[in-house]
């Protein structure tokens, strides 16, 4: 089953490492990692997307909770949680393309941050299936480049991760 | 007061009352050398290559329950020890390990003798450091000294470059240290642990499994109590031996691959199993599979909840210190209602019966030396009471099946990793540890030359160590291996061109007596513990080729598919 963990980490040079590494070392999968500084700069935030029976799921954040450098573990997936991620998206944006993409925009509520004569970037933000959708929706031939940010998850109500 | 970084380096260790630093000078670790020739307090011990200085270091660690400490130099001094390093994090024994590395101007930038020593060692230590200033070294000292011993031990590495040692800071060291991200769990939760009393007061065929984690947390006496209380059988992992006397009825012997038929028997047989500081390893527990399908209630207490359900599915887990617990588990006991033998009088007499199988019988012969019979004069002649420190392969098997322990940290070998050339640098340890100690190495011809130049640290220390050197001229365990599954091809297990040992340990300075006949076996031993009380001595075996270690689970089959002998191949 899909988990999305989020920990908190020490800011400490080779922290990210340490925890790609006991990924890749003990053969657990990452589908995505997301990791920058939170408002407390001694700390940074990383969600992490991974998949796994329920043993390994707990194996995974019990081998991250004895990692030094962590400093606490919530898998966000035990409850109400809310997860974003961002896509930019460069497509062909000429012809009849150049409207139908305007149009796709707004569909999925996406917004264009950058206009050429050829192309349009654009950005769209909400769970991996909306953004999944989104390129699904595009021909794929007008996919010029994309990037995505990876998912970020925090959890609903009074679930809070802080120190 | 003002300092140089490896002043502060040298300060910090007496602060931690460190005895022996176990080393290898190079140029990024000069400044450090320089200051540690400026003191008297702390005893550097020049090894010979830097794997040897942290093996030497961890049997220090395994054989007291202090800290160990080694010093080695950037890039190769790295490098060499990570052997050292990895076997050390495998058997959870706490170590610092302090590196030079260049300086920091020139980190990432392919200097000479640069290599990444903290990302090359990150997933062999419990934790490691690169200081990459002066201010930060006495509390990353303090820190790494403390992750090394608290929780589940483990090594930890100090990567100080070389400008850092040589810059000056005002020194202060800190008395404690706390770190937000570190909380071992102590103590055990009650409710767990009385739920764990239940379930063995109420079970007929109870059994105590224990590995090294009792030996690390000192729970000796506390695990000798509660099992007598308890009345259960028990047994000791490869790495728990010691941890309850040999001696004793309650004992069943080793588990596993060469563990003892009783032992297997009654792991998988028992409808209660209590695991102490153990881990259910592949060379314990054989076929995960096949040890699964007899039902039981597993009861598992470790103080990293990682091992717990790593392998085995466990039901009740009790997080915590395996000395405080077991202490709590006393305390228990002793208040509340009492095992009835009544209830686990038939299971005892299941197990006596298969304790008559006599599994570690074999056959003597008149003209060949057999590596059991080494083993037991051994044991006779230091009256069960030296340190042993072994290699591995076959004969570390034997000396852990013949080698009856009494008491914790008197056997100290590579368990996790297996790492030949362990055997010496481990008695080395040892000795310099507990000067006054009868220790010996068992070994083999191979493990021995994987270390061979500390012989010559062992003349410049003095250090009177007894090397049993079981030699069969094969690599023995990869042989026993190719005979039994590989159809006797003996691919690259023989080794021609041996070197004269007695000639050899002479060369060194040491005495060398070899031993052909099994009438010669213990005079010999008793010459070596007698005449040459204060020497290094080096016995060479000269053992019956052919003997294979039995009992043996064979890697992937179940543990109670036994081969009991030859006779069963």
């Amino acid at each position: 089953m899909r988990h999305v963990i989020s920990l908190l980490l020490e800011n400490e040079s080779g922290a990210l490492s340490r925890v790609s590494g006991l990924f890749s070392a003990r053969g657990y999968n990452i589908e995505s990692l997301t990791v920058a500084p939170t408002e407390d700069a001694s700390m940074s935030r990383m969600t992490l997307v991974t998949s796994g029976s329920d043993e390994i799921i707990e194996q995974i954040t019990k081998q991250l909770n004895k990692l030094i450098d962590v400093v606490k573990v919530v898998d966000l997936s035990e409850a109400a949680n809310i997860e974003r991620e961002l896509l930019l998206a460069k497509v062909r944006a000429t012809g009849a393309a150049r409207e139908e993409m305007k149009r796709m925009a707004d569909i999925f509520r996406a917004r264009i941050l950058d206009v050429t004569d050829a192309s349009y970037v654009i950005e769209v933000t909400g769970n991996q299936a909306k953004l999944d959708a989104f390129l699904a929706a595009i021909a794929p031939e007008q996919i010029l480049e994309t990037v995505r940010s990876g998912v970020c998850g925090i959890g609903r109500g009074d679930r809070i991760l802080k120190v | 007061m003002e300092l140089t970084g490896a002043e502060i380096l040298i300060r910090c260790l007496q602060e931690e009352k460190v005895e022996y630093v176990f080393g290898y000078p190079g140029g990024a670790v000069l400044y450090l050398y320089d200051a540690l020739f400026q003191q008297d307090k702390i005893r550097h011990v020049l090894v010979r290559h830097e794997q040897a200085a942290v093996h030497a270091a961890d049997g220090y660690a395994r054989s007291t329950q202090k800290v160990g400490v080694a010093l080695v130099t950037s890039g190769p001094g790295s490098t060499n020890a990570l052997t050292g390093i990895a076997t050390a994090y495998c058997d959870s024994v706490p170590l610092v390990v302090i590196s030079g590395q260049t300086p920091t101007p020139t980190i990432g930038q392919d200097a000479f003798q640069e290599v990444d020593t903290v990302g090359i060692t990150r997933p062999c230590t419990k934790h490691n450091f690169l200081v990459r200033d002066v201010a930060d070294l006495a509390c990353t000292l303090k820190k790494a000294f403390y992750l090394a011993h608290s929780g589940r031990p483990g090594p930890v590495l100090v990567d100080i470059p070389k400008d850092v040692s040589a810059a000056r800071c005002e020194y202060s060291y800190p008395a404690h240290v706390t770190m937000r991200s570190y909380n071992p769990v102590i103590r055990g939760h009650m409710g767990q642990i009385k739920k764990a009393l239940q379930t063995l007061l109420a079970a007929r065929r109870p059994m105590i499994y224990t590995g090294g984690g009792v030996i690390l947390s000192d729970a000796a006496p506390e695990l000798t109590k509660f099992t007598r209380l308890l009345g259960a059988p028990i047994t000791n992992t490869l790495m728990g031996l010691g941890g309850y006397p040999a001696s004793d009825r309650q004992y069943l012997g080793m588990p596993g691959m060469h563990g003892t038929y009783e032992a297997n028997m009654a792991m998988q047989h028992c409808d209660v199993l209590l695991a102490i500081g153990a881990r259910f390893d592949d060379r314990v527990i054989g076929n995960i599979e096949h040890f699964a399908s007899d039902p039981r209630t597993i009861i598992h207490i470790d103080i990293d909840p990682t091992s717990i359900s790593k392998r085995v599915k466990v039901d009740i887990p009790v997080v915590g210190n395996v000395k405080d617990v077991l202490g709590q588990l006393i305390q228990q006991l002793e208040a509340g209602a009492k095992p009835d033998p009544a209830h686990t009088a038939a299971w005892w007499q299941q197990v006596e019966g298969w304790r008559a199988r006599k599994c570690l019988d074999y056959k003597l012969s008149p003209d060949l030396i057999k590596p059991q019979f080494v083993i037991q004069k051994l044991w006779e002649v230091t009256q069960g009471d030296a340190i042993v420190a072994s290699d591995v392969g076959q004969h570390q098997m034997w000396a852990a099946q013949y080698y009856r322990f009494e008491q914790p940290r008197r056997w100290l070998n590579s368990g996790g990793l297996g790492t030949m050339g362990v055997g010496l640098p481990y008695a080395m340890g040892a000795q310099l540890a507990h000067p006054e100690a009868q220790v010996a190495c068992v070994t083999g011809e191979g493990s021995i030359q994987m270390n061979i130049q500390e012989l010559s640290t062992c003349r410049q220390f003095r250090l009177p160590l007894k090397l049993c050197l079981l030699n069969n001229r094969y690599l023995g365990m990869v042989r026993q291996w190719q005979q039994m599954f590989h159809g006797q091809r003996y691919s690259g297990s023989y080794m021609d061109s041996l070197p004269d040992f007695v000639k050899l340990a002479e060369a060194y300075g040491h005495v060398g007596i070899r031993v052909d006949r099994p009438a010669d076996v213990e005079p010999a031993l008793r010459e070596a513990f007698t005449q040459h009380k204060n020497e290094l001595v080096l016995l060479d075996f000269q053992i019956d080729r052919s003997e294979n270690v039995y009992p043996m689970v064979q890697g992937g089959k179940g543990l109670t598919e036994m081969i009991l002998s030859s006779e069963d191949l």
